[in-house]
């Protein structure tokens, strides 16, 4: 959904906009502007301070536990000396998982958000600055762990991961359908321990993605044993290629499910905005 | 919750719409809310009674309207209503669709009260 192009209008909400002509002391104003609108502007701010440096920004969400920061250490040691790296790190609170990259002599940077559930443009905004970017092909941002809030605020990354581990219910796509339809790629990870975890069917999770009408890669990663990691680091590459593609053409990537609601939705210019129109019943 | 996040989204911008309009106070907020929007309703109702302290929405009444997914076949071009977890197409099954409603957060409808002239 857009609120520039008046898409936002639909045959449910049209009568809204339709004015009576009388001069009521109550005025509705239709709006039809998206609720975020702020956090989407901070977003598209941090995503152009990206571009310019050329940096793929990849924000990996998934539920707590499930092995983010242990991916992110085993894949910036196998990535160590091929790819510059910097990650953000967001936790409510606690250095730790901030301190555990830095011992592997990469740049991490620790958001702390109190008591919030998940980062947001302005919060990233803050840390940017004191990144150097010019040095930099990959930042990871670590969302803070939850299936649930995270999917909502666009951060102005490129990509979402997100990750879904063994020890999980191979259902949870379906359960949070949100979170999980906005992966540009789902990684399904301690996959060492599938041996021992029979009732998780990695076949099922993927049909529980695709019933969310997802094309996202299913790749299976074990950061313990080295498992699919291969898989992963093609994946990443292949990715950071076509962005270089992108960039060279002066065009940025966005993650997959909100460029599906631009091309749906257009790149109008708004006329509808803050059309005054009186209110229907009398007060 | 994330939903107080986004009532002080909410807030501002109907502060600034109520500025606009020379309102004395906002007597009600209209959302339109998509059940993938990642936003329940209730939460946000009672995340609103804290945000609108103080603020010329202090005594409005915020009204949400649902909208459930809909989907677009890739394959087949048909339309049809969908679950939140599964947007396939009923017509030919596949799983290449495209959700056109559902996903909404939208501000659609602000109603002020103006000084009488």
């Amino acid at each position: 959904m857009c609120d520039t192009c008046g898409c936002n209008i639909t045959e449910g909400n049209r009568h809204l906009l339709r004015a009576d002509g009388s001069h009521a002391k109550v005025t509705a104003v239709s709006v039809l502007n998206k609720l975020l609108q702020h956090n989407d502007d901070q977003a598209q701010a941090n995503r152009a301070l990206l571009d310019s440096h050329g940096v793929l920004t990849i924000n990996l969400m998934s539920s707590p536990g499930s092995g983010k920061t242990s991916l992110l250490e085993a894949t910036i040691k196998a990535l160590k000396g091929a790819l510059r790296i910097a990650v953000i790190e967001g936790d409510l609170e606690t250095e730790n998982d901030a301190a555990r990259i830095r011992a592997l002599g990469v740049e991490a940077h620790q958001i702390t958000t109190g008591t919030a559930c998940h980062l947001d443009a302005h919060l990233v905004a803050k840390v940017l600055p004191q990144l150097e970017l010019e040095h930099l092909d990959v930042l990871f941002i670590e969302n803070v762990g939850n299936l649930v809030c995270p999917a909502s605020f666009d951060l102005g990354h490129h990509l979402n991961l997100t990750l879904l581990s063994v020890t999980e219910g191979d259902d949870k796509p379906a359960k949070y359908p949100v979170m999980f339809r906005a992966a540009d790629a789902m990684l399904l990870s301690k996959t060492d321990l599938l041996t021992v975890l029979e009732e998780f069917s990695p076949e099922r999770a993927e049909a529980c993605l695709r019933n969310l009408a997802s094309k996202a890669p299913v790749i299976r990663v074990s950061a313990k044993t080295g498992e699919g990691m291969q898989e992963w680091l093609g994946w990443l590459y292949q990715r950071l290629e076509h962005y270089r593609e992108m960039r060279r053409e002066n065009l940025s990537l966005r993650p997959a499910v909100q460029s599906e609601g631009r091309k749906l939705h257009g790149l109008a210019q708004p006329e509808l905005r803050f059309k005054p129109v009186s209110k229907l019943e009398t007060v | 919750m994330h939903e107080l996040s986004v009532c002080m989204e909410l807030i501002d911008q109907v502060e600034a719409i109520a500025r606009t309009h020379n309102a004395e106070r906002v007597e009600t907020i209209v959302l339109q809310i998509g059940s993938l929007a990642g936003v329940e309703p209730s939460l946000l109702e009672n995340a609103f009674e804290i945000a609108r302290l103080g603020t010329v929405a202090e005594h409005a009444e915020l009204r949400t309207e649902r909208v459930e997914p809909r989907i677009r076949c890739q394959v087949c071009s048909h339309e049809a209503d969908a679950g939140p977890s599964d947007l396939r197409c009923p017509a030919c099954g596949g799983t290449d669709t495209a959700l056109i409603a559902g996903e909404e957060m939208i501000l659609a409808r602000v109603e002020l009260l103006q000084p009488a002239d």
